[in-house]
Parts: C-alpha cells; sequence; structure tokens
C-alpha cells in the first residue's frame, strides 16, 4: 500500500497536473470578473459565481483524488457497467429531467443539479477503448466496426433526444479514436469532405457545386489511374451535352436550366464511365470515385431540403449567421456579434482585469458559461488568449503523448478519447465565441462556470493520469 | 493496432492547426481589424450632455431681471416601481390619485422589456418646494427619482417681450447649429434671443459607461475625456428695472409703446409694450393654456410694439420739418406765418386748431400750427422747383435720423418704419402728377409715414443731443465688456446743430409756454421738460395719443416718446405718462399723484377688436 501511493505520485504526470490547476485558476478569474458587479465585489460573496465555482474546484480536487486512487483495473473491468450506467442516466434525464434553455438535460437531485451528458462523455471514451481495445478487433471488418459505431452513435441520439445538440455532436470527435484504431483515412477525409460540400451547397449555387464535384472526381481519377487523354475526353462530352443542352434547345422554345444541363450530361456520361472503367479494370474508379460523385451530387442536391425541413429555425439562423448569408445583429446573431465584439475589442494586451466594458455591460449572454472566452479575450487580450489557447494545446499533444505510451490498446484508445473530447470543446466552444463556428452550447473545459462540466472533464484526465501510472504494474 | 502509431502525427497536425486557425482569427478580430473597438465603444459610451447655466441679466444698476432656478423632473424607471404613497405624492403634487394612476399606467404599457429601466417622465418642473417635501419621504416612492434642472426665474415679472423667453429648439435651429439637439432650449425672443450666444454657454459633456439595458455603470475613463459645462455669461441690460416697472404700470389697460432712452450714451432706459405678458407664463410647463392663448389674443401680446409697429407720427414730426427747413434755409427762426385756422391750397386743406397767430418758429411748435408747417414743407419741397428732386433732399435728412431705415439696435425684429419715396407717389398718382400740395400730408407727419416708438424715442434724443444720435441698445456689458462698439459711434444728422436751438426752444414753450403750449400737463415743478405733443389720425377709430419729450433741457438725461393707442390728443394720455416717466427718472419722486392715478386707472383697451396699427 506504502509502496503504491508512493509510486502514484512519483510516476503521475505533475506537468498535466499543472496545466489542470492552471487553466482552473484561470477559469476562476474569469468567472468572477465575468460576473463582476461593484455592489458586492468580494470574491466569496454568495452573490457571485465565484463563490460557487470555487466549491466546484474544490470538489472537483477531491474527485481527482479518488480516481487516482481506485485500481486501475476498475476501469477497464467497470467500462460496460458505467457507460449502460450513463444511459441509464440519460433516459431517466428524458423522463424525469428539467428543461433548461430548451433542451432537457438536467438532472435534479434536489439539492443540486448534474447534467449526466457530461459524464456520459466519460463512459463512452472508456466503453469504446474497451471495445475497440480488444485483442480481436479489426477496424476494417464489420463484426468488429459496427458495435464500435454504435458505441458512439447510441449516446448520440439519445442526446439528441435531449435537444441537446451541442453536447450530442461532441461525440462524433471520436471519430478521432477509431481513425487511431485503423479507421480509413479515406473514410474520414470523406466525412471532412461532406461537411465541407453540406456548407459549400449553402454558400454556391447547385450548377456550381457540381461542376466543382465533377472536376475533382476527375482529378481523383486522374491522379489514381494517370489515364490524362480518358479524363479530359469526359471532361468535354460533359461539358459539349451541357451546352448544348443549355444553349441548343433554346430556339425550339425548351429552355434547360445550366443544372438540369448538367445532372443530364453526367446521367448520360456515368454509364460510359462505369463500363469503360470496368473494361479496364481500373477497380478504383468503380469502387470510389464513381460512388462518391453520386452521393455528393446526392448531397448537393438534397442540403436545401435537409437544410429547410429537418434543421430547426435556430440550427438554420446560426448557420446562415455563421456563413455570413444573412444576420441580424439586433435578433438571434445577437450573441456572436457582442461576443465577437467583446473579444475584438480586447486588442493585444486586453483591458485588464475587471476592466472589460462589454462583459461588465452584461452585453454578452451566458458569460460565465459558454461564452467564457469573451472575458479571457477582452480584458486579457490576444496575449491572454494565445495562453490560453497555448495550454490547451500543450494538453491535448500531452495527452496524445501520454496515450502513445500506453502499452494497453485500452488505455491508449481512452487517451485518445480524452484527447477527441477535450479537442472538440475547446476548438467547437473559442470557434463559436470568435464567429467560425456555430453557436452550440458547450462548454470551455476547466474554464466554464459549471460543476457537472468541470468533474466530467476531471475524471476524463485523471482516470487516464492513473492508467499512466498503472501502465508500470 | 501498433502499425497505426504514425497516425498520432497526423491527429497532432490537425489539432496545431485548429489551433493556428483559432489564433490567427483571434489576431484578425483583436489586433488588426478596429470595427470591434467601435462597436465595443458604441455598446458602452453614453454621452451626456451637462447643459451649463444660462447667463443672468440685470438691470443697469445691477438688480436681476432674469434668473435661474432649480425645479426637478420627477421619472420613474417602471421596472422598480412598488407600492408607494399615492396620497402623499398626490397632496405635494397637486394632482389627483386617478391622474397618478393614469401617468403611471401610460408609462408602464409604453416600456417594453429593455426601456423598463430607462427612467421615464412621469412630472416636470417640480417646485424646489414641494420636492423638499417629497425628498423627506423618498424612501416611500420606490422607482422614483428625480432629475435637477435649471429653468429660468423672472424675480421682477417685467418686461416680458423686451427680454423674451426661451424654449425647445425647432428643427431648423438644430439643423444650422450643432449646439442644439432635440429639446435644448434656446432664446425665442428679446434679449434672449439677440444674446444667445453670449447667454446659452458653452455645454460640457460627461461619458458614462453604460450596461446592456442603458443603466449607467460609472463614468468612462475616470472622467479623463469628461468636460466641464461653462456658465452663460452674465448680461448687464440697460434698462432700469424701477423705471421699467413704473412704464408697464402706467400704461396697464392701454395698448402702445414707452421708449425711454439715454440720450448721451443711446441706452435704452426703458421699452414697455403692451398689452404685455408675464414672463413666467414660459417657465411654468403647467400654464400652457395661458401660454397658448398668448399667440391667438388678438391684441398681439407678444407683439413688441416699441419697435414692430410702425405708427404715424403726428406732429411730433413737426419738429423734424423744421429743423430740415432751417437747414435748407426756407424758414428762419424769426419766420412768421400767420394762421386762420387752417392752410388752403388748390382742392387740399389742412385744418387747425385755434391758437394765437402770427407765430414765428419756436411759437409754431408751441401751438403745433399745422398752416406753419404746410408752409415749411412745401417751403422744402418746392425750393428747387421741382417736387422729386424737393422730396429726394427732405427724405436725406429724415433718413439721417434714422427714420425709414433700421437703426440696428440689438432688439430683434426692429421694422425699419414707412418713408415714401418718389416711386410711392408716382404710383400713388401718376409719374410727374403730383407737387407739394399734393404730398402735404408729410407736413404734420400724416400720410405715407411710419415710424416704430423706438424711432421716434430716437428723434427726441436727437435732439436732444442737438444733431447726433448714438445707436439705441438695451445690452450693456456683457461680462463686463461693451457688447457693440458701433454703439460708440455718434450718427450726427444732416443738420447742422446751431439749428436744433429754435427747436429745442419750441419744445420748451410747448411745455413751459405762459399760455397756447400744448403739452403744459407735462410740466414738472424744478426740471426743463421740452416735448412736442402729436395727435395721430386714425381712420379705424379715436386717435392715437403721442408724445416725445426730452428732459432737462440743456443737459438732458433722459428722452421720451409714448404712444397710446387711441388715446386721442396727444396732450391728454401720451404727454402725462412721459411726464411721469421723466419725473420718476430724475426726481425718484412723484410729486403729482393725482395724475399718476388719472394715468394708471384709465382704461383704454377696446372691447371687441384690435386695432393695432402694423
Amino acid at each position: 500500500m506504502r509502496r503504491r501511493s508512493n509510486n502514484l505520485l512519483t510516476k503521475i504526470s505533475w506537468s498535466t497536473i499543472m496545466i489542470w490547476l492552471l487553466l482552473m485558476i484561470i477559469g476562476l478569474v474569469c468567472v468572477y470578473a465575468s460576473g463582476f458587479n461593484e455592489e458586492h465585489p468580494r470574491f466569496f460573496d454568495a452573490r457571485n459565481h465565484s463563490r460557487l465555482q470555487t466549491i466546484w474546484v474544490g470538489m472537483a480536487c477531491i474527485i481527482a483524488v479518488f480516481v487516482v486512487v481506485i485500481e486501475s483495473r476498475f476501469y477497464h473491468l467497470f467500462a460496460g457497467f458505467l457507460y449502460f450506467l450513463a444511459l441509464l442516466l440519460i433516459v431517466a434525464t428524458l423522463i424525469f429531467g428539467h428543461e433548461i434553455n430548451g433542451s432537457k438535460s438536467w438532472l435534479s437531485f434536489g439539492f443540486m443539479s448534474l447534467q449526466p451528458v457530461e459524464f456520459m462523455k466519460v463512459a463512452t471514451a472508456l466503453m469504446l477503448a474497451k471495445v475497440a481495445g480488444a485483442h480481436s478487433f479489426r477496424m476494417q471488418s464489420a463484426r468488429s466496426a459496427i458495435p464500435a459505431f454504435a458505441v458512439i452513435l447510441l449516446p448520440f441520439a439519445l442526446t439528441l433526444l435531449q435537444h441537446d445538440t451541442g453536447s450530442a455532436l461532441v461525440f462524433t470527435s471520436f471519430i478521432i479514436v477509431l481513425y487511431r484504431a485503423g479507421l480509413k483515412a479515406r473514410f474520414v477525409v470523406s466525412c471532412l469532405f461532406l461537411v465541407f460540400l453540406f456548407i459549400l451547397s449553402l454558400l454556391v449555387e447547385p450548377a456550381t457545386v457540381t461542376i466543382f464535384i465533377g472536376l475533382l472526381c476527375c482529378c481523383l481519377f486522374m491522379i489514381s489511374s494517370r489515364r490524362y487523354k480518358a479524363c479530359f475526353t469526359a471532361i468535354g462530352i460533359i461539358a459539349a451535352i451541357t451546352l448544348t443542352l443549355h444553349f441548343g434547345l433554346r430556339p425550339l422554345d425548351a429552355d434547360l436550366p445550366l443544372f438540369e444541363s448538367l445532372i443530364v450530361a453526367h446521367a448520360v456520361m456515368l454509364p460510359v464511365i462505369v463500363i469503360y472503367a470496368w473494361r479496364r479494370k481500373l477497380r478504383y474508379v468503380a469502387a470510389f470515385v464513381v460512388p462518391l460523385f453520386v452521393v455528393s451530387v446526392g448531397i448537393n442536391y438534397s442540403v436545401d431540403y435537409v437544410f429547410d425541413n429537418v434543421l430547426k429555425e435556430h440550427q438554420r439562423r446560426r448557420i446562415n449567421d455563421l456563413l455570413g448569408i444573412e444576420s441580424d445583429l439586433k435578433g438571434w446573431g445577437y450573441n456572436v456579434h457582442q461576443s465577437k465584439v467583446a473579444i475584438g475589442s480586447g486588442g493585444i494586451l486586453g483591458k485588464g482585469f475587471l476592466e472589460g466594458t462589454q462583459t461588465k455591460g452584461n452585453f454578452v449572454p451566458e458569460q460565465t458559461t459558454d461564452f467564457i472566452f469573451c472575458t479571457v479575450g477582452e480584458e486579457w487580450g490576444f496575449l491572454g488568449a494565445v495562453v490560453v489557447v497555448g495550454l490547451y494545446l500543450i494538453l491535448l499533444i500531452r495527452i496524445v503523448n501520454i496515450a502513445e505510451r500506453q502499452k494497453s490498446t485500452f488505455a491508449k484508445l481512452y487517451g485518445y478519447g480524452v484527447a477527441a473530447i477535450f479537442f472538440f470543446h475547446i476548438a467547437v466552444n473559442i470557434g463559436m465565441t470568435i464567429g467560425i463556428m456555430p453557436v452550440v452550447g458547450i462548454p470551455l473545459p476547466f474554464i466554464s462556470y459549471g460543476g457537472s462540466s468541470l468533474w466530467a472533464f476531471t475524471i476524463l484526465l485523471f482516470v487516464l493520469l492513473k492508467l499512466d501510472v498503472g501502465k508500470y504494474e | 493496432m501498433n502499425e497505426f502509431a504514425n497516425r498520432k502525427v497526423y491527429i497532432i497536425a490537425f489539432f496545431v492547426l485548429a489551433g493556428v486557425v483559432i489564433l490567427g482569427r483571434l489576431f484578425y478580430i483583436q489586433v488588426i481589424d478596429s470595427y470591434y473597438k467601435r462597436m465595443a465603444d458604441q455598446n458602452v459610451m453614453r454621452y451626456e450632455i451637462q447643459y451649463p447655466a444660462r447667463g443672468l441679466i440685470y438691470d443697469r444698476n445691477g438688480k436681476l431681471l432674469v434668473g435661474n432656478q432649480t425645479v426637478y423632473d420627477i421619472v420613474v424607471i417602471p421596472r422598480e416601481l412598488a407600492a408607494f404613497d399615492t396620497a402623499t405624492l398626490s397632496q405635494v403634487l397637486e394632482i389627483s390619485p386617478e391622474q397618478i394612476q393614469a401617468t403611471l399606467y401610460a408609462i408602464k404599457s409604453k416600456a417594453k422589456k429593455t426601456a423598463a429601466y430607462q427612467p421615464a417622465l412621469f412630472r416636470r418642473h417640480v417646485s424646489t418646494e414641494a420636492f423638499a417635501l417629497l425628498q423627506e419621504k423618498w424612501f416611500k416612492f420606490p422607482g422614483f427619482y428625480s432629475q435637477a434642472r435649471s429653468i429660468r426665474s423672472y424675480p421682477r415679472r417685467v418686461a416680458g417681450n423686451l427680454i423674451g423667453y426661451i424654449g425647445e429648439v425647432d428643427t431648423t435651429s438644430i439643423a444650422a447649429d450643432p449646439f442644439y439637439t432635440q429639446g435644448s432650449y434656446i432664446g425665442k425672443i428679446g434679449v434672449e434671443y439677440s444674446y444667445e450666444k453670449a447667454l446659452r454657454g458653452k455645454r460640457g459633456v460627461s461619458i458614462y459607461m453604460r450596461d446592456v439595458y442603458n443603466r449607467v455603470k460609472n463614468s468612462y475613463a475616470n472622467g479623463r475625456l469628461d468636460t466641464a459645462a461653462l456658465p452663460g455669461d452674465n448680461i448687464v441690460c440697460t434698462i432700469d428695472a424701477t423705471l421699467q416697472e413704473y412704464g408697464e404700470r402706467l400704461m396697464q389697460n392701454k395698448a402702445g409703446s414707452i421708449v425711454a432712452i439715454e440720450p448721451a450714451t443711446g441706452e435704452i432706459l426703458t421699452l414697455v409694450s403692451t398689452p404685455n405678458f408675464d414672463p413666467e407664463l414660459f417657465i411654468d410647463v403647467h400654464r400652457a393654456a395661458e401660454r397658448n392663448a398668448l399667440s391667438t389674443d388678438p391684441m398681439k401680446p407678444l407683439f413688441n410694439r416699441a419697435v414692430m409697429a410702425q405708427y404715424p407720427p403726428g406732429s411730433i414730426f413737426k419738429c423734424i420739418n423744421a429743423l430740415i427747413g432751417l437747414q435748407e434755409g426756407t424758414v428762419s427762426e424769426h419766420t412768421t406765418y400767420s394762421c386762420q385756422g387752417g392752410y388752403s391750397v388748390g382742392r387740399r386743406y389742412v385744418g387747425c386748431h385755434y391758437h394765437f397767430s402770427p407765430t414765428n418758429l419756436p411759437q409754431s411748435l408751441q401751438v403745433s400750427c399745422n398752416t406753419y408747417y404746410c408752409h415749411v414743407f412745401r417751403g422744402i419741397i418746392d425750393k428747387y422747383n421741382d417736387p422729386r428732386k424737393g422730396l429726394n433732399i427732405w427724405r436725406r435728412h429724415i433718413e439721417s435720423f434714422g427714420i425709414g431705415r433700421k437703426l440696428n439696435s440689438d432688439i430683434p425684429n426692429e421694422l425699419r418704419g414707412i418713408l415714401p419715396t418718389t416711386a410711392t407717389y408716382d404710383r400713388m398718382h401718376g409719374e410727374n402728377r403730383w407737387k407739394s400740395p399734393t404730398i402735404i400730408s408729410l407736413a404734420i407727419g400724416q400720410g405715407e409715414l411710419g415710424v416704430t416708438p423706438l424711432h421716434m424715442a430716437n428723434i427726441a434724443a436727437t435732439i436732444a443731443n442737438r444733431g447726433f444720435y448714438y445707436t439705441p441698445h438695451i445690452v450693456k456689458s456683457i461680462r463686463g465688456e461693451r457688447p457693440d462698439s458701433s454703439f460708440l459711434v455718434p450718427h450726427a444728422t444732416t443738420v447742422n446743430s446751431s439749428h436744433f436751438e429754435p427747436v429745442v426752444q419750441g419744445m420748451y414753450l410747448a411745455v413751459n409756454g405762459d399760455f397756447g403750449g400744448t403739452a403744459r400737463i407735462a410740466r414738472i415743478q424744478g426740471v426743463e421738460v421740452c416735448g412736442k405733443t402729436g395727435t395721430a389720425q386714425n381712420p379705424h377709430g379715436e386717435h392715437h395719443s403721442v408724445f416725445i419729450c426730452f428732459a432737462p433741457k440743456d443737459d438732458p438725461r433722459i428722452a421720451v416718446a409714448v404712444y397710446v393707442e387711441n388715446g386721442g390728443a396727444g396732450a391728454k394720455w401720451a404727454a402725462p405718462t412721459a411726464s411721469l416717466i421723466v419725473e420718476k427718472y430724475l426726481t425718484k419722486n412723484i410729486s403729482r399723484t393725482w395724475l399718476e392715478s388719472y394715468v394708471m386707472d384709465a382704461n383704454l383697451m377696446p372691447h371687441n377688436h384690435a386695432q393695432t396699427k402694423q
């Protein structure tokens, strides 16, 4: 017993703990500053968020101790149990939870409220690591891949049911874990490409997007097959058919729009290309480029439908606002605009502690929780923002390094899960405050005000640190 | 799985790339783009204008004519309203509880989400006394606040349309001068108007920080960028408040004007225009009805008759015709004409009243002989055997007295008067179809003539000075300095000063002559008053009573013109009024109390319609 705790104290990654403490202190300072009121300036005044946040931080430290004291095998053994417990909590929340800001994600225990989804993230990271870390696990085989995806999709779907889109999207970040576990790069790139395509389709005319996709597919075809002549011939024929249809039919009083002409041209050429590729044994074209093209055009065509019918009004607006399609600085675009104003007015060195005019004037909504980064940007300026972003980057890199030095695949993949969750929170949260991400309500790890998220992030991190210590046993 | 170990690099690269994008964006909005800094200032800075106290206005002896007083606007912040003591509020503010409820209801229903934090006006201009009563119990009125406001006070309530008033600025003034914003005050008429720039002072600004609900948090940059308001300059008027007050009492229930000038300086001692108004009307927000009634009153109390009413001067004009005749050499001090009760030439006949005859020049003024001046006037016009040339020369002399043009005093809206030209008569009678007899009315100050009471007083002052005048003005100094150096320049008339003595003598005799003097009622024991009556014919009703005078004869200290509309003969009302003014000013004492009550008690106001000639 004595030997072990000695081992724990010497082997644990103190540098990571220092970053964790530093971020929490920054959090306390910013929570205090963003809720600062001259009428009750004391840090521990009962009316100030800083008082409660101090208690949350204290409890986080106690929780951290608990987490590292527990036997490290526990996390591997009980991953499944914890995962289902968390799922149960989410379901319970769906039934008994109360709604805050339109999403039903809070579970009240009388003396305090919890957000089970925060702990779901920890449980999912553990469960996914356990599933994908099994000896028999092969990413390429469906028998392995389907359970792994299911582990991610289950909490994702349940969280969506809570109308907590932001938290649900966090689970998509586990694709990083799967990537590390062997998911084909092509798949990841395709996913990123589809997101890119979605945004492009909202911004640009469908015909333009189709031409873009067509050209991209031809380039892929050219690069992979080196058949430049055939490729240019295909482009030429498609262009000729399109132009003939678009302009040639005009004398006959049959006006076909450019987009429809393109579709027809592609539809005509597609079987020709497939047959050509089949004959020449160009499997790559048949198996990847053509499906990619069909799916892309399909998405391109259906984006407007999805956008108008599947997404909710506020989500559409957030995306439109982000893409600069339309905005309303006084109405629904107000939050992001004020957030940008607060951060943008900070300048290089910031306005100084408690000197932020925008945050003091309550111009930024949710400024102690989701928009806490405004206080960093306004009062500490670009320099402060560099420090915070830098600390996060160091933390992420440290986590990845810790993950990589694990002997067990479970611990390794768990480490990537931690990195993925932190990365998603950091990138999306800071991104939304500076207007490069849509507004989704997720906290900034260790800095945002709130108990549930702080504890969940602490558990997430310290389980990894414990596993890191345990690897020597 | 270890075959994918190199993927760590891509993952870290992806993290770093995201970090770089975020930092790049931060660098752009925080360091490069200044848009957000401007927006931030726009968000939080509230510029609150500090209104300077308006300059005070004193009379020539340092008595306060216009001061400032503090009143309080009671405002409410709808969000903070709670149950309060309606009874006390109703009692102190003198409004019914129902009215209080109705006002609050209107404010509340108007205030939306954010406006609920903004103060809304509940009651304007609560007096300091009433406010003090409220302040003791302020805790009983949650959500009620006060805003101090400086408004005018009129300790003497005199010279309403001379001093003027201030009111909310109109849109044209806002457009013309950036000093004014919606709701700021500006001088509307009188001294308040002509000396607006001096009186208004310099505005200051306080920059406050506000929050999203527009609540003021604290001052910006610790007030380093704030500027203090500079109070307006104090003005000392040439008016003698006591004399002004006395003049207004003499003129009560009469329409007309008194203008008194100090001949040696051109300073206006008194300028009365009646009917007048109480300047308090313009500061008491609760007397809007009375204020509005002023502009529809047929007797036009807002109209400053002293400078804006152009009356026929009547017989006082004989003094000027006499002076021109002397200058032109067509008459001398000793020229005598006899009068058989009128003057007849061609088809025209100018009647005269009974008096001794023949008269020389001073005597003609003493008895105000019409016949004499028909001779004098024809002499001037016919001197060059060309009525056009004669009229032009006559006109040039008249103009040198300031008649027929603006005197350029500092009283706003001063009118130039009416002085006929050859063109006037060409239009009336046809070109060259008129001669001196045609325009003979001018001889006795009738016909195509219009002068303001200010012009008349200036004539009296010019005669008193024996040939020159200073531009009449009402402001003596601004912050201890003369407002306009042009007021120090004497304006000489075209008549040599040596010609004035016989006219002065005639005016002396009119008041002090043993018998036949038309203005004997103006005589003051121990003061050598020189005066001339006038009875201006009025086709619309009773004649206007006119009188000009100055005193003492050899060292004139005051020149007065009085015009009483529909007052009949000049000696009836105008002469006694002017005489009382002179006595009050020179002796500070009224010996003839019977005369004083005779004038004060008279009511000459028409009962049905206005008869003001403009």
